[in-house]
């Protein structure tokens, strides 16, 4: 009972992280119809410049998270700015395959600077654990799981309370209605980047924070959302959050059940078997439109 | 005329040249004919077709497995091997094919990333058949007492098999289901008010695809004797996109162009930075990184300048001069 404790608490703390990752992914797609490969380099470069200013200036970590943001959202608009505006109006596979040549590129930047082995993080949180009833728990889990909490609310916040969140839903909803009400569309991509690369980014530095270190690996998770937004429904945002969770339960718990049984590795590939399974019953998620029409 | 006599010369240019590469070149060459196939199965989907497959890497998986089994545990000959390698391949294919070309859209994207670390973690763990991580050795094709047990013979091989599949690919747009392809990338819903059943259509492009991926992954093993999950990481797959585009979406000479250049690349920038390494020591050791931004930035740069790939270059540049 406390091994499953154990792995389904480990599950939800990796689920948030899946979660804001995979809102990025979804709200790139919903404004802009693009599928973005290269969310798991925003992470993984996230990380990595956290830990660095971190290290370089000697300043807090809730310091560097905070630069690390904004070096994300410089970022976010540079590349919407440079790279994915000149594909407007291109069909759907040349824009993808730009978001996987740019998780090429971002991938050789982070490789160049910072070398492919395990850096290192500055210890963020204390290292006893936390009792919850009779599970000891890191307090690193526990910041994480209320980073993302505290991120999520408030992101829900901005897209039902403000004027740039109902632009955002209204563009959602329809381009067209949207740039005929005034509404700059372009905008709405460029915000729509800028607050992708950011979660995924917070996502990375929280990871890193837990790990102790920053490495290659991270870019997977990039990857591994794309289950999570699967079952979520491609276009809900609810979903990607719901999604998150729920994928990183099942991948804890598979893991720790069956890797005895089938010697390792079953975490990795379980959130993809989820998802052939959602294909095969279910292709518009838990929480998605229409959108996923039998052809 | 001129063209076509200009074409043949080539070719037989090409089926000269063997004798007098070295060793290093033939691999390179070898590897070229193996990618030229692998691409042009994914330009049939992908460029013709309108779908994404991630899946190539993984197709190739599959071919080389199932060489290894065929031709390790069974000991067929080699003309038997590499159509089944491809029928085995397109099979596993149509399991990822099925649940997800039902859907309008690009959702074979995602069920062939699925199907990618799916395969890599059964190629790790079933290690009856495929060794494992430590891998598996695939003896050399066969035809009776004849063994094709190097490049050169090998050579032979690959060429006449990427010739004969690309004048099958070529061939197949002029047909029924080659025009079905191209309606169901241009318009889904026009081609299905046509009368073309857009879900068999899509799954048959698939099939194919995977189809030249299981022959690609076959000839690869047997050319590299030795194969092991790790020869078949996801970087692979996006190579393969990366080929179709540089070198021009549903265009065969494309296809060509676009392999030739993504498999030479590597082997260029390798010589550049040997070549610089005495000014700066370290490249050597940034040599994959390297590798991996230039391939990620000609893409970029393709897309954003020449969406059409190469094969658009060289066609404007054909009409210019003829």
């Amino acid at each position: 009972m406390e091994f499953f404790l154990q792995l389904t608490l480990n599950g939800l703390v990796v689920g948030g992280i899946y979660a804001l990752v995979a809102l990025g992914f979804v709200i790139i797609f919903k404004s802009s119809g693009v599928l973005n490969f290269a969310q798991g380099e925003f992470l993984m470069l996230g990380a990595y410049v956290s830990l660095t200013i971190m290290s370089a200036f000697n300043v807090p970590f809730w310091a560097a998270f905070a630069l690390t943001l904004l070096f994300s959202v410089v970022l976010g608009l540079l590349l919407e700015r440079v790279v994915l505006r000149p594909m407007l109006g291109q069909p759907a596979i040349s824009v993808i395959m730009v978001t996987l040549g740019l998780s090429s590129v971002l991938k050789a930047v982070v490789q160049g600077f910072w070398g492919t082995d395990t850096r290192p993080m500055p210890a963020v949180f204390r290292t006893d654990p936390v009792m919850l009833g009779p599970l000891p728990v890191s307090r690193g889990y526990l910041w994480s799981l209320g980073c993302v909490v505290v991120l999520l609310v408030l992101l829900n916040l901005f897209f039902r309370r403000t004027r740039v969140g109902l632009a955002m839903r209204a563009t959602a909803s329809s381009q067209q209605v949207a740039s005929s009400m005034g509404i700059s569309v372009r905008h709405v991509v460029a915000l729509a980047w800028v607050i992708a690369a950011a979660v995924s980014a917070a996502g990375g530095m929280l990871l890193g924070a837990m790990r102790g270190g920053a490495d290659g690996s991270l870019a997977f998770y990039g990857l591994k959302v794309i289950p999570v937004v699967i079952l979520g429904g491609l276009d809900s945002i609810t979903g990607a959050i719901a999604g998150g969770l729920i994928i990183g339960v099942l991948e804890n718990l598979s893991g720790g059940y069956l890797d005895p049984l089938l010697g390792g590795g079953v975490k990795d590939v379980a959130p993809f078997v989820a998802l052939v399974v959602i294909l095969m019953i279910k292709p518009h998620g838990l929480f998605g439109g229409s959108h996923a029409r039998r052809a | 005329m001129i063209l076509k006599v200009a074409f043949c010369l080539l070719l037989l240019a090409l089926f000269a040249l063997p004798p007098f590469l070295s060793s290093y070149w033939l691999d390179v060459i070898c590897r070229t004919g193996i990618a030229i196939i692998g691409a042009m199965g994914l330009n049939l989907l992908t460029g013709s077709t309108g779908q994404i497959s991630l899946g190539n890497a993984a197709f190739l998986a599959v071919g080389g497995y199932a060489t290894a089994a065929l031709a390790g545990r069974f000991e067929l000959p080699f003309f038997a091997v590499i159509p089944l390698a491809g029928l085995i391949a397109a099979l596993i294919g149509m399991l990822f094919g099925i649940p997800s070309l039902r859907l309008r859209g690009l959702y074979l994207a995602m069920a062939t990333l699925a199907a990618h670390f799916i395969v890599a973690f059964v190629a790790t763990h079933w290690e009856s058949v495929t060794g494992g991580v430590n891998g598996i050795s695939v003896p050399a094709p066969k035809l009776a007492s004849y063994e094709l047990d190097d490049d050169r013979k090998l050579f032979y091989l690959i060429y006449p098999l990427a010739i004969l599949l690309l004048l099958f690919a070529r061939n197949l747009a002029r047909t029924r289901p080659g025009r079905a392809f191209v309606a169901i990338r241009d318009q889904d819903l026009a081609a299905e008010v046509s009368g073309i059943d857009v879900y068999r259509y899509k799954l048959l492009a698939f099939g194919l695809s995977s189809f030249y991926a299981g022959v690609a992954g076959s000839l690869l093993a047997y050319q590299a004797r030795l194969i092991s999950p790790e020869n078949y990481p996801i970087s692979l797959a996006i190579d393969y996109l990366g080929m179709i585009i540089i070198g021009g979406l549903g265009s065969v000479l494309g296809t060509v162009l676009g392999a030739t250049f993504i498999t030479l690349l590597p082997e260029l920038l390798r010589l550049a930075s040997s070549a610089a390494a005495s000014h700066y020591p370290g490249l050597v050791e940034l040599f994959a990184s390297l590798k991996m931004g230039v391939f990620g930035l000609v893409i970029i740069l393709f897309l954003v300048f020449e969406p059409h790939g190469m094969a658009a270059r060289i066609k404007s540049f054909q009409r210019r001069w003829s």
